[in-house]
């Protein structure tokens, strides 16, 4: 029997740490993910899990502990946000490419400067080609849902990835809303033993983990990884299935909301795609045809799934929570436009940066998006192809 | 979510505004609805001025941003009226709870006008009579849920009896004064709504 219940984004990642027990959790401690390992470490005081706790110096050390930890055969995690996942960039690439199933619960928050501790995808897209499975949540439901399910996609022989599940900081991660929770023996079943077929504290078959390639092999390591990357697509979408026995609740690569006969459509990700979807009912009582493509898995980047989904539409604003610095838009903006050309789908594509550091983004802010589509698409109003949202003049 | 209820919080850093907004969220919850209850921050620091929300409603809550136009304004902190525009985007029809030994004729001029409905409660004296400490998150609990009306008066005290006893089970002293906070200061209400009822009838 689920259980009704109330509580963060963080609260709910930590209740679903706890039901998993991983082997092994190195933390350091950064807003606004810092709840996490501290209530996992209440859990553990607890006598709740037997998960071996690291407290370690630095987020460097804390994923280098995290790749030591998964190498020697132990599930692990491990979380953090904003600079916390900046200082880990260098082994985040081991990680994926030492083929380490860990996980990060990542809460995100931008990068200095100015410093702030608010929300917005600069950390996880900076981390965007660092070759890790990256998962969004739109609310604290999702964020416990996703990491119940982080395991069984990454440990998937087929995948063998880090993975990342990211919610918005603040936004979800400190928001108290309603959830619905799984059995605790529920989520034990589903995630079940660890059991990986290689690792290094097994004497009976001895392995290397991370030596030097030369050239002539290195390159067929990296299509290796970035096939598992590929793999990872359908792997995602059995794990859903599986998972929707057990919850009720159906996931995919992304939501299609209203997608079906509209007309615009907005392409956002994370917190925000709730609001998006308020404001597309709002504006449907009005006989708007309008809908949302609420992205949940970014890596890897479903471009054919997109472009099949935005095919019938005539104009799509993609929405970045993050900025590129390349003058030409952010990495939803740019990959979204490439899936669409590729897969020859010649529709408007406006990208639209939004929500900055923390800045508000409301249900008025996607009433006048989807006008200035419209507007574009029935008058050939100009529009600016790649512009802020709420900035101020 | 259109006819759900909205309500802000304004209060200081350190005085317990977003615990009270994340209590009420607790507290609609056990009423079967669905909550929101979020802060937001500045810069983090004691004093400074913060805000806290709650959305309140019979339908699934989707919208995550902050609300502009709410039902319910309650002020943790009276100085924040002279610093804060604590009445923008409050509905007419709305209401507005302060924390002031002011009455409700003294505190008007420093509302921009407002035409709704104004409650003022004492919390300060309140929490110093019943905890010998200016807590002012609880009497301000206890006056949102009596305006708003998400809760009934027995099974609200009810419920923060049982909260109390989880949030407090290191210090239980404090349970006693704070449960007499919350009743002193659901009178105040109770008897200002009554003085309304009476004036118009």
């Amino acid at each position: 029997m689920a259980k009704r219940d109330r509580m963060s984004g963080n609260e709910a990642v930590a209740y679903a740490i706890r039901q998993i027990n991983p082997d092994v959790m190195p933390a350091f401690p950064i807003t606004p993910s810092t709840e996490i390992p501290q209530m996992v470490s209440t859990y553990i005081a607890n006598g709740e899990v037997d998960t071996e706790f690291i407290p370690v110096e630095s987020e460097h050390s804390a994923m280098s502990a995290a790749i030591g930890a998964e190498a020697a055969g132990a599930r692990t995690l491990t979380a953090t946000s904003s600079a916390g996942l900046a200082l880990m960039w260098e082994e985040l690439l081991l990680a994926a490419s030492n083929r380490m199933p860990l996980a990060l619960a990542l809460v995100n928050r931008t990068l200095s400067g100015p410093i702030n501790i608010n929300c917005d995808h600069t950390d996880g897209m900076g981390a965007r080609d660092t070759g890790w499975i990256q998962i969004y949540s739109e609310n604290n439901q999702e964020a416990y849902d996703n990491f119940v399910q982080a395991y069984p996609i990454a440990e998937n022989k087929n995948v063998h990835l880090p993975i990342m599940i990211c919610q918005d900081g603040f936004i979800t991660s400190h928001a108290v809303e309603n959830i619905e929770l799984l059995e605790d023996a529920a989520v034990k079943a589903f995630v079940g033993e660890y059991e990986p077929e290689e690792f290094l504290l097994n004497p009976g078959k001895p392995i290397a983990v991370g030596p030097y390639s030369v050239s002539n092999y290195a390159m067929e390591a990296r299509k290796n990884q970035e096939l598992a990357l590929e793999n990872a697509k359908e792997v995602i979408l059995q794990v859903a299935a599986e998972y929707e026995k057990i919850s009720g609740r159906k996931y995919g690569l992304f939501e299609a909301y209203k997608t079906e006969d509209a007309d615009y459509i907005m392409l956002i990700m994370g917190s925000a795609a709730g609001t998006a979807k308020q404001a597309v009912d709002d504006l449907r009582a009005q006989g708007k045809k309008v809908g949302v493509l609420k992205l949940r898995v970014f890596r890897p980047f479903p471009a054919k799934e997109i472009a099949e989904a935005l095919k019938n539409c005539k104009a799509v604003a993609i929405m970045d929570r993050c900025e590129s610095y390349n003058g030409n838009g952010a990495a939803l903006g740019s990959e979204v436009s490439a899936a669409l050309f590729r897969n020859k789908v010649m529709i408007s594509a406006v990208n639209y940066i939004y929500g900055l550091a923390g800045r508000d983004f409301t249900v008025t802010d996607v009433y006048r998006i989807f006008d200035e589509l419209e507007q574009a698409e029935l008058n050939g109003t100009e529009v600016e192809q790649y512009q802020y949202v709420g900035l101020r003049k | 979510m259109n006819n759900g209820l909205e309500i802000r919080w304004h209060g200081r850093g350190g005085q317990g505004a977003k615990t009270a907004a994340l209590l009420l969220a607790d507290v609609a919850f056990k009423t079967g609805q669905y909550v929101q209850g979020f802060p937001e921050y500045g810069p983090e620091r004691m004093g400074a001025p913060i805000t806290a929300y709650n959305r309140i409603s019979k339908d699934v809550i989707r919208v995550h941003s902050n609300i502009y136009t709410p039902d319910l304004v309650v002020v943790v902190d009276e100085t924040l009226l002279h610093s804060v525009d604590v009445t923008a985007g409050l509905k007419e029809e709305g209401a507005i709870i302060i924390n002031t030994s002011m009455s409700k004729e003294e505190v008007l001029p420093l509302l921009n006008g407002y035409q709704g409905n104004v409650y003022t409660v004492d919390a300060r004296t309140i929490s110093m009579e019943t905890l010998g400490k200016n807590f002012p998150n609880s009497p301000m609990l206890a006056a949102a849920v009596a305006v708003s009306g998400v809760m009934p008066r027995e099974a609200f005290f009810k419920e923060m009896q049982e909260s109390y006893h989880h949030k407090f089970a290191k210090k239980p002293e404090v349970i006693e004064g704070n449960m007499k906070a919350l009743k002193m200061a659901f009178d105040v209400i109770e008897l200002a709504l009554q003085a309304e009822l009476e004036q118009s009838a």
